[in-house]
């Protein structure tokens, strides 16, 4: 059966030539980045040539990117990090309602351990207006964490205003970039933020691999405690495979990002346009006009996700209904019901992410089984029929 | 065609997987896998912190805790072993609705509820008969022990206990309906227990050797109350404790009582008062609030009556036969005459009294062994 995976903002293959690069360093070149001797010395080139490939991404030095075990461990350095750095006896942290978990329950944690948190609401759009932040702001802010992109609806957040706004009240920025990093122009400069958290996994590199882009001068705590890796901030013998692939990665992705993203957005249009002009009462979720390329989260009325997604993979198209890390839930998505979709509807959303290795034919296929999937499904469900009947 | 196993983690679904794998290859390797392989998550249990404590104390005897991340573990694990499609599929609500609700109201009223017959006909063939086609599923197997055959003339289907005597669980499935019948498999009804662990054993099934589960699958220690308790106290309401009277059959009071839902029918200990002759609770009368207490041969009752009957073998108003009539699940059926009576009820008069007949369980009525209907215990008369 063919086989067509829509899922890339829960992960994406490793790019074959991500994957070149990282074996030598499993079998060869196998050592230890501190160490003296040469086979040290070639994980260490390679571990510093991957920084300079993610700065370059980024737009930011080499020295300030922290090479971390991935977006959750990031996320997590970046808010206790502030939190535990700051002297002052209140402290108070800025966030919004449609984060990832890893910031989400990190805020919540922080909350357990004394610091206060506002969580700033987002309308139906699913993009944080940066008045609001601004109002939310206190002398004893510490730190303002905005998602850049969302990871259910793909939603891009105006982080360029919110840096500026976090800079005029002197007051640390953090963005979760885990879904923009390699799908949208990331430019730390621009974007105005002290601290970046970003993945190895969601733009085809290995899982296991991340970073934490801290502007220098940002004081942190650290997580960890051991022994001098990373400049102090991130002890623990350096991952080196991952930190390869990550960099060559993100080298991948910079080169991808102009032609080849407006080829995904270009596929992801056509699944986009064709399911809502094929499928009655489909909706898509969030602005469309500020998204990210490869994203479309439609509702589908009278069908459970759930359902939804066993009957696709069955048929061979891989989706899901949000975020993977909160699979087999029954609670609605968090991000959905921010946006103020009704438990119903945030239920009956599905996500279809793209990525570089999906073709036109994979669309088609796509295609080919949803209308199916859904009339299935739709059949089956008693409110459907009784609608259906009284319309 | 696709079928959807209803996998638990345990050795019976286990094999239904294994011995329909085996029997149904995709014929078309384009076309839909021939087998999938669903879990019905049903219960949290980190839901009531209160009883992770308990239970952790009686592992022992809680091996078949339902939904625990293990038996998902251990279903997704046979799932592989076999190379079938697995899914969760999330039923948590439709089962506090259907069953725990009903469960904990039925309790509350003084009754002894059996939930596995509810979870039978509203979540097992109802919504996972549904949720099966919702995935392109058009029949189901679980494991089981029952038998289902088509009626060639009729094409009713018949429904018949497992040939295992030990471990036929017709008692539990006389809900099933004639729809939900036509779209299910027990492919272990003609097997014994010991059988299908050896079916298990010799195709080196990971969980080959797991424990059978014995309790009631979201209440794993077997303790109703504790877990009545700590749900109650969950949804923030308060028991009425209400104590009251504990009075002999001949209108003697004895003592007090701590509250009806403390005790069943046929209960001989901790009733907390002391006769010349051993005592048992004869029934509970929730109008007055009182434990009625006598002898053994009090417990004895030769007429009962039945409510909300489902008919598998087609029976109309006002006929009277002869069959046995099973009260409870380890109840050797008894010979009986059923009455039926208008609104799916009946009147069943066993030919010799029967001990501790309970309201709240289900009097499944048998012709031999094939299961003609059933329905809940609503009266005892004597």
């Amino acid at each position: 059966m063919q086989r067509v995976y829509l899922d890339n903002n829960a992960t994406t293959a490793v790019a074959p030539e991500v994957f070149e690069a990282m074996k030598p360093y499993f079998l060869d070149d196998y050592g230890n980045a501190s160490s003296i001797h040469l086979r040290g010395q070639r994980a260490r080139s390679a571990v510093e040539a991957s920084r300079e490939q993610l700065a370059h991404l980024l737009n930011a030095r080499p020295s300030e990117i922290v090479f971390t075990s991935g977006g959750t461990e990031s996320d997590n350095q970046a808010l206790f990090g502030i939190a535990g750095a700051s002297r002052s006896a209140s402290k108070h942290i800025i966030t919004t309602t449609i984060e990832h978990s890893a910031v989400l329950h990190t805020a919540k944690e922080l909350e357990k351990r004394g610091v206060r948190v506002t969580y700033v609401p987002v309308g139906p759009s699913g993009v944080v207006d940066p008045a609001d932040v601004e109002k939310a702001i206190r002398p004893d802010t510490v730190l303002i964490s905005v998602m850049h992109a969302n990871n259910e609806i793909g939603t891009i957040q105006p982080l360029e205003e919110i840096g500026c706004i976090a800079r005029e009240h002197n007051v640390y920025f953090h963005t979760d970039a885990v879904q923009s990093v390699g799908k949208i122009s990331v430019d730390v400069g621009r974007l105005g933020v002290d601290l970046l958290s970003l993945s190895a996994h969601k733009l085809h590199g290995p899982k296991g691999a991340g970073a934490l882009y801290v502007r220098k001068g940002t004081i942190l705590r650290p997580l960890m405690y051991g022994g001098h890796h990373e400049r102090d901030r991130r002890p623990g013998t350096e991952n080196v495979p991952g930190i390869v692939g990550l960099g060559k990665a993100a080298e991948l992705a910079g080169a991808h990002l102009g032609a080849g993203m407006e080829r995904v957005a270009h596929l992801r249009d056509c699944l986009e346009q064709r399911i809502l002009s094929s499928i009655p009462l489909a909706t898509v979720s969030g602005d469309t006009s500020r998204r990210l390329p490869n994203t479309s989260n439609i509702s589908f009325d009278y069908i459970e996700g759930e359902g939804f997604v066993i009957a696709m993979d069955l048929k061979g198209v891989e989706c899901s209904t949000g975020a993977a890390c909160s699979s087999g839930s029954v609670e609605p998505s968090h991000v959905l019901t921010a946006i103020g979709r009704r438990p119903g509807q945030a239920r009956s959303s599905i996500r279809f992410s793209l990525g570089r290795f999906n073709t036109a034919q994979d669309v088609d296929y796509a295609l080919e089984v949803l209308p199916r999937v859904v009339e299935q499904l739709r059949s089956l469900s008693p409110h459907y029929k009784k609608d259906a009947v009284s319309a | 065609m696709t079928i959807a196993v209803a996998m638990s983690g345990g050795v019976d679904s286990s094999v239904v997987a294994a011995l329909l794998a085996e029997n149904n290859s995709t014929a078309d390797s384009n076309g839909p896998p021939a087998v999938v392989g669903l879990t019905m998550q049903l219960w949290n249990q980190r839901r009531l912190p209160a009883l992770l404590g308990a239970e952790e104390g009686e592992r022992g005897r809680a091996s078949g805790r339902c939904c625990s991340l293990d038996d998902v573990y251990d279903a997704r694990r046979v799932a592989s072993f076999l190379g079938l499609p697995y899914y969760v599929v999330n039923l948590e609500d439709r089962f506090e609705q259907g069953v725990v609700r009903p469960f904990v109201e039925s309790y509350l009223a003084g009754e002894t509820p059996i939930p596995c017959s509810l979870c039978n006909t509203e979540i097992k063939f109802a919504e996972f008969i549904e949720t099966a086609r919702k995935v392109g599923a058009n029949k189901i197997a679980t494991g089981h022990y029952a038998r289902i055959q088509q009626d060639p003339d009729s094409g009713r289907y018949r429904l018949f206990a497992g040939r295992d005597p030990a471990k036929d669980q017709s008692y539990f499935l006389f809900g099933l309906t004639q729809q939900q019948l036509a779209r299910t498999l027990f492919p272990l009804g003609e097997f014994t227990k010991q059988e299908v662990r050896a079916m298990a054993r010799h195709r080196n099934l990971p969980v080959a050797e797991k424990p059978d589960s014995q309790e009631i699958c979201f209440v794993p220690t077997g303790n109703y109350r504790r877990f009545i308790d700590a749900y109650l106290s969950e949804q923030g309401v308060k028991i009425q404790d209400a104590a009251g009277e504990l009075v002999t059959t001949d209108g003697r009071v004895l003592g007090r009582h701590e509250g009806l839902g403390n005790y069943t029918v046929g209960q001989r200990k901790g009733l907390g008062v002391a006769a010349g002759t051993p005592l048992y609770v004869i029934s509970l009368d929730r109008t007055r609030n009182r434990v009625m207490v006598g002898s053994n041969d009090e417990l004895l009752k030769k007429r009962l009556e039945v409510r909300k009957i489902n008919w598998i073998r087609p029976a109309s108003e006002g006929d009277s036969f002869e069959a046995r009539v099973k009260i409870r699940n380890k109840h050797f059926p008894a010979l009986a005459r059923v009455e039926t009576r208008s609104g799916g009820e009946a009147l069943v008069e066993f030919a010799v009294p029967q001990r501790a007949i309970t309201p709240g369980q289900a009097a499944v009525f048998y012709d031999g062994d094939e299961v003609v209907g059933g329905g809940w215990i609503s009266g005892v008369l004597n």
